[in-house]
């Protein structure tokens, strides 16, 4: 039983990792309607950004909140200088440039910070809280800063006009036009939500896995499939299946003797697949419903 | 009676085909003006080369001003609102976000939660359902939202593209009733696109013919309805 407790807080912690990231991927779909293969690579450069600005002697929340508004302007950046020019063009083309931003940025990021592996601070004690054992404070931290940014998402999308118009531009741009809504601006601004969010992701979850160009690769599978799970358009539904995807893979990996530690990973795909096939919305998506 | 809106020359394209062959049109302050015409004629274009949809050439000015070649969300400020062929339902959103979408642009707040009330005045059955997936919507509850949602900007000139379109004939009734009621309260200047050459004659004021991207005739409603060679030529009935 003690276990069992130890194991589940454990996928808890995991969970928030990916989802933090999910809701990141979950952002952009919303907005673009295409997965960023790029996403992970955005947060592992913004969270170098953010050691950068630590090394050069700022304290840690003022450096948090630079690296935010930071990877704010760069993801509405990268929508204006790379995707607004080929907004038209077949889907293939988008996945092209998100696989060349894979490896500019990750290279980018070797070459500049060089791929030796760097610990990054966390701006949680490290005694625990509470004075019980089974959970770390930074996990804590981070699984609150996920759910802060969870409430945060919601309210700008369900009740400022400003959220309406992002759905509206997402859901049916040619009709958000005809209202007025400036759609490319809107996507822009969706593209620099999910950046600020990834960037949010990274520094929260380079405390764990370490600093280096490669650190989200596997983590961005793994958000991937909480994403999934909860389905692709409801960011309530990626956090709770980020956390479904961190607690299956802990629980699978401790108490299913064939999975043990060396096919954790592919928990993570079969999780994909079998959500794709049972229910493709995700357990939490909305199916559109239409009369025709 | 001064033009509203003026079109002069206008000239649009699909790629290398070309949709429209110099078209004039006027549309009278506060009137109803029918653009008639058979499938594929151009109607459907004009609409969208006022409203900036897709390029054109030539002249539309509004109130006198040049609006050709803004961008639709430009067109939208100066207070033109379009019905699309297909009703461009937000069919995720709910019939009241759907309404919200449609004062997206204004600033007075307050009016625009009186100009709500007024939508669902005029269409009670929208109210019942306000909190529903508009997707949901029966396709004459979402005629009513479209216009609905046009008549949230307050618009000076409304586009509206076969507002009839596979309406049963009671609902077509009560939407064009309530078009004209606005049209008469709020003086809007009404350009409307109809297959239903009758219903149209009979709800305008002024009429144009147009066939493969022309203009072939034009005057008030009367007369080209009292003319029976025209009817029979190109309203078929």
């Amino acid at each position: 039983m003690d276990l069992f407790l130890h194991q589940l807080l454990a996928g808890i912690a995991t969970g928030g990792i990916y989802a933090c990231l999910a809701l990141a991927v979950v952002m952009i779909y919303q907005s673009i309607d295409h997965f960023n293969f790029a996403q992970g690579e955005m947060a592992m450069f913004s969270t170098y950004i953010a050691w950068q600005l630590l090394a050069w002697g700022f304290p840690y929340w003022p450096a948090f909140a630079a690296t935010v508004v930071i990877s704010f302007a760069g993801g509405v950046a990268i929508e204006r200088l790379l995707f607004k020019p080929i907004r038209n063009a077949p889907v293939l083309s988008h996945i092209v440039v998100f696989i060349a931003m894979f490896s500019i940025l990750n290279s980018v990021a070797g070459f500049t910070w060089e791929y030796t592996i760097k610990s990054f601070p966390s701006p949680f004690p490290s005694t625990p809280l509470f004075g019980n054992r089974l959970i770390g404070a930074h996990d804590l931290g981070m699984v609150g800063i996920t759910l802060v940014m969870l409430v945060l998402l919601y309210v700008l999308f369900r009740h400022t006009r400003l959220g309406l118009a992002m759905r509206a531009a997402a859901a049916n741009p040619d009709s958000a036009r005809l209202v007025g809504i400036r759609v490319g601006w809107m996507v822009a601004l969706g593209w620099g939500l999910a950046a600020a969010i990834g960037s949010v992701a990274g520094m929260m979850i380079a405390p764990i896995v370490f600093l280096e160009p490669n650190m989200m690769l596997g983590i961005l599978l793994y958000g991937l499939a909480g994403a999934v799970v909860g389905g692709l358009t409801s960011p309530i539904g990626a956090v709770l299946g980020g956390f479904a995807v961190g607690i299956i893979e802990n629980l699978a990996g401790t108490f299913i003797p064939v999975v043990g530690k060396e096919l954790k990973l592919t928990i993570a795909l079969v999780l994909i697949v079998a959500v794709l096939m049972v229910k493709p919305s995700g357990l939490f998506g909305r199916t559109a419903v239409s009369r025709v | 009676m001064s033009a509203h809106l003026a079109v002069r020359g206008l000239k649009a394209f699909y790629g290398q085909t070309q949709a429209l062959h110099g078209l004039d049109l006027d549309l009278e302050e506060g009137g109803i003006t029918a653009l008639l015409g058979a499938n594929g004629a151009g109607k459907t274009t004009v609409l969208r080369a006022i409203c900036g949809m897709i390029r054109s050439e030539g002249e539309i000015q509004l109130d006198g001003r040049g609006i050709g070649g803004s961008t639709v969300e430009d067109v939208v400020r100066l207070g033109v609102a379009h019905v699309p062929e297909g009703r461009g339902t937000f069919v995720r959103l709910t019939v009241e976000e759907n309404l919200e979408l449609g004062a997206m642009i204004r600033r007075d707040r307050a009016a625009v939660a009186g100009d709500i009330e007024r939508v669902y005045a005029h269409f009670p059955r929208l109210k019942e359902r306000r909190h529903q997936q508009a997707g949901t919507l029966s396709g004459g509850e979402q005629q009513m939202l479209a216009v609905g949602r046009a008549l949230m900007l307050r618009p000076r000139v409304m586009l509206l593209d076969e507002p009839s379109f596979g309406l049963a004939p009671l609902v077509v009734a009560e939407v064009f009733e309530i078009l004209k009621s606005v049209n008469k309260s709020d003086r809007v200047s009404v350009l409307l696109v109809e297959q239903n050459a009758a219903l149209a004659l009979e709800f305008a004021d002024h009429a144009y013919l147009i066939e493969t991207g022309r203009i072939v005739m034009s005057g008030t409603t009367a007369a080209i309805g009292a003319d029976e060679n025209i009817r029979r030529a190109y309203l078929g009935y």
